[in-house]
């Protein structure tokens, strides 16, 4: 049997996926926090993926995506590296091929996708701030007391949901704050979280795009159910979330990497034993010139595996 | 901005002048020259007062600045630098040299400040060798351009071409000149390529950023190694033939931006924002497959750009990026959206072959 092994390492959280030909999920898919240790988290999720795969399976190829693409898909041995837009476009369309509009909400990034025809015709994300993610809202969450996982549901007990100024996190915390020490209920508050984000989110993220339905939203926001129904409710229209919603962005990986290896090319991937590997990684600063690149090196047992970060190309190594 | 030193550099010196070339904008002269501008300028204010702080520390005693008549805030900023320097308690001699918009008697007497007592005809020649170097350049990054996108050794061309700018640099006569154009283009032409059709992109937005690939990112190097071959919608002589020398030349690209900006943007708005939207009209005629539109953050000009754009990219099925710089913006995100850019722009094709 093949499979694809996606991975997509985001700046909150990581996830792992292998899939079969037809993009289904095997085993169950890795979704644990990055706790800003990359190389940690993807050796976690690599060794938690393989522990309920099919005995007989073959790996055919790997992708990786997400913020760092780059350094995962040198420690896994990826055959692509795409970015995040390109792969949660690309994972929407194999669920819902009808897509027209992709919500994606992560960890610092928010990004909207518009497709046309099952092509990815305009897209932005975020640039100024994170009001409009998930790190907020665990943030908030954290400080009211509740687990980012029942967020949602005390959401849609509230009566009236407050307005909370959602431009910036700080003015939001503040307000918030204002707000519980008025006396008003944690349910309404936290509804109002919601609305603040969807608001900053259609007016930063999504300004000027025309959203049709279908619309799908995914990223580990979308398990919110609280944020899903601010969402219909801004846009008068239903919101899907697909089954594997938090863990589209690997899938898409593990898709684009199907479609690399499809001429039957011979992978790159280093296999499940990357878990127990020893990956160090150092940093210096050239001084070859007024650029001062930082320069980092990934080394394993003592064998250098990749080099990057100068301008000129002079130090860069990417080993396969 | 961009290789303009060379040419100035050039001029200045056959004028006997001892001229100080800063070191190419770093990290060090954003931190500079954000740190002594207001917050809200844009980018180029920044970089140039950094550049200039650079130079003095080298020793530099005279600055020349271009001035500019709006609506582009630019016009105002050698006025400013020149007071940010005085209040930093800077005794440099400060000239501003506005374009001459028709009061030519003015643009001269600037011109003889710097002439350094020398008559009209010697500065007029030093000026003509300093703009030749130039040309010899941008022709040579146009053609780059096309071999960035199909080497097969990423950045072969970045160093023949950075060769090339070290060369003319030194060069001291036409022939000279005319040797290293010949034996770069041979060099260029030489590289090892792919056999591709490369995905065609156009470089448009505010000169600054476009030209400076220090402020962009090295956007057009990025796109290069993703096999994606680059026109920039200017060049530093193109821009001078145009708005410098009154030339037949001008008054058409003059005439061709307005009649194509003209159904969404009637007028002139300042700096480079008529020739964006006019550039995502021509550029979708011509065929190519997207367009990458660079701004600082703040600019009024392609503020207004900006938010006609996504129309004219409907009208035409022509997808713009739209990339925001200031001193905040950080690489990895532009390389995404890039990315991204790039993808969408390989699908459409791949679908409309099919």
């Amino acid at each position: 049997m093949k499979g694809y092994v996606g991975v997509d390492v985001g700046s909150v959280t990581t996830k792992v996926v292998v899939i079969d030909e037809e993009g289904n999920p095997l085993g169950t898919p890795v979704y644990i926090r990055t706790q800003g240790q990359p190389i940690k988290a993807i050796q976690k999720g690599i060794a938690m993926v393989r522990e309920d795969l099919p005995r007989n399976l073959e790996i055919k190829g790997a992708g990786t995506t997400g913020s760092a693409r780059y350094l995962a898909g040198v420690l896994i041995g990826a055959d692509v590296i795409r970015n995040e837009i390109t792969a949660h476009a690309v994972a929407a369309l194999r669920f819902h091929p009808q897509a027209n509009t992709i919500i994606e909400i992560g960890g610092q990034d928010s990004k909207i996708i518009i497709l046309r025809n099952g092509l990815v015709v305009d897209f932005a994300m975020n640039t100024v701030c994170a009001a409009g993610t998930g790190s907020f809202l665990d943030r908030q969450a954290e400080r009211l007391g509740i687990p980012i996982e029942r967020f949602g549901e005390l959401a849609l007990k509230a009566k009236t949901p407050v307005r909370i100024a959602g431009r910036c996190t700080v003015f939001a915390e503040s307000d918030m704050i204002h707000k519980q020490q008025m006396g008003f209920s944690v349910e309404d508050i936290v509804a109002g979280l919601c609305e603040a984000l969807v608001r900053n989110y259609l007016s930063n993220v999504a300004k000027g795009k025309k959203i049709y339905p279908p619309v799908i939203f995914q990223g580990g926001v979308a398990a919110n159910i609280g944020i899903k129904f601010a969402f219909q409710r801004a846009l008068g229209c239903e919101v899907l979330v697909p089954p594997y919603h938090n863990v589209m962005g690997a899938i898409g990986a593990a898709l684009l990497a199907a479609e690399e290896m499809r001429d039957g090319k011979k992978s790159h991937f280093r296999g499940f034993d990357v878990a127990e590997m020893n990956f160090e990684t150092s940093s210096f600063e050239c001084s070859g010139c007024s650029n001062r690149c930082e320069i980092v090196e990934i080394k394993s047992d003592g064998k250098l595996l990749a080099r990057w970060g100068d301008r000129c190309g002079k130090w860069e190594v990417i080993e396969r | 901005m961009g290789n303009l030193w060379l040419g100035l550099k050039t001029a200045l010196q056959e004028l006997g002048h001892d001229v100080i070339v800063p070191p190419k904008p770093s990290k060090r002269t954003l931190t500079l020259g954000s740190q002594y501008s207001p917050e809200f300028a844009c980018l180029p204010l920044k970089i140039n007062l950094g550049c200039f702080l650079e130079a003095i520390e080298q020793g530099a005693d005279t600055i020349i600045m271009a001035g500019g008549v709006g609506p582009c805030r630019f016009g105002y900023y050698g006025a400013v630098q020149r007071r940010i320097l005085e209040d930093l308690g800077y005794k440099v001699n400060f000239i501003i040299f506005d374009p001459p918009q028709g009061r030519w008697g003015e643009f001269l007497n600037d011109l003889k400040k710097v002439g350094n007592g020398k008559p009209l005809y010697r500065i007029f020649s030093a000026l003509l060798f300093g703009i030749r170097k130039l040309q010899v350049m941008d022709y040579l990054e146009k053609l780059g351009h096309k071999t960035k996108a199909l080497e097969i050794k990423k950045g072969e061309t970045t160093h023949i071409l950075e060769k090339t700018l070290r060369r003319l640099d030194e060069a001291s006569s036409y022939k000279e000149v005319k040797r290293i154009r010949e034996e770069a283009i041979e060099e260029l032409l030489s590289i090892p390529k792919k056999d591709i059709d490369p995905i065609k992109v156009a470089v448009t937005g505010e000169i600054f950023v476009v030209l400076e690939p220090f402020v962009n990112m090295e956007v057009e190097n990025e796109l290069g190694k993703m096999d994606v071959e680059v026109e920039r919608t200017l060049y530093i002589t193109d821009w001078v033939k145009e708005h410098l020398i009154p030339s037949l030349q001008g008054i058409r690209k003059h005439h061709l931006l307005e009649q194509m900006s003209k159904p969404y943007l009637g007028h002139f708005v300042g700096g480079d924002g008529q020739l964006s939207v006019a550039s995502a009209v021509i550029y979708a005629k011509k065929g190519f497959h997207g367009m990458v539109h660079l701004m600082p953050f703040t600019c009024m000009p392609e503020i207004i750009a900006q938010s006609i754009l996504p129309r004219v990219s409907k009208d035409l099925s022509f997808p713009v990026l739209t990339l925001v710089f200031d001193e905040h913006t950080g690489k990895a995100g532009v390389l995404t959206r890039l990315e991204a850019f790039v993808d969408l722009l390989r699908r459409k094709r791949m679908v409309s072959v099919n």
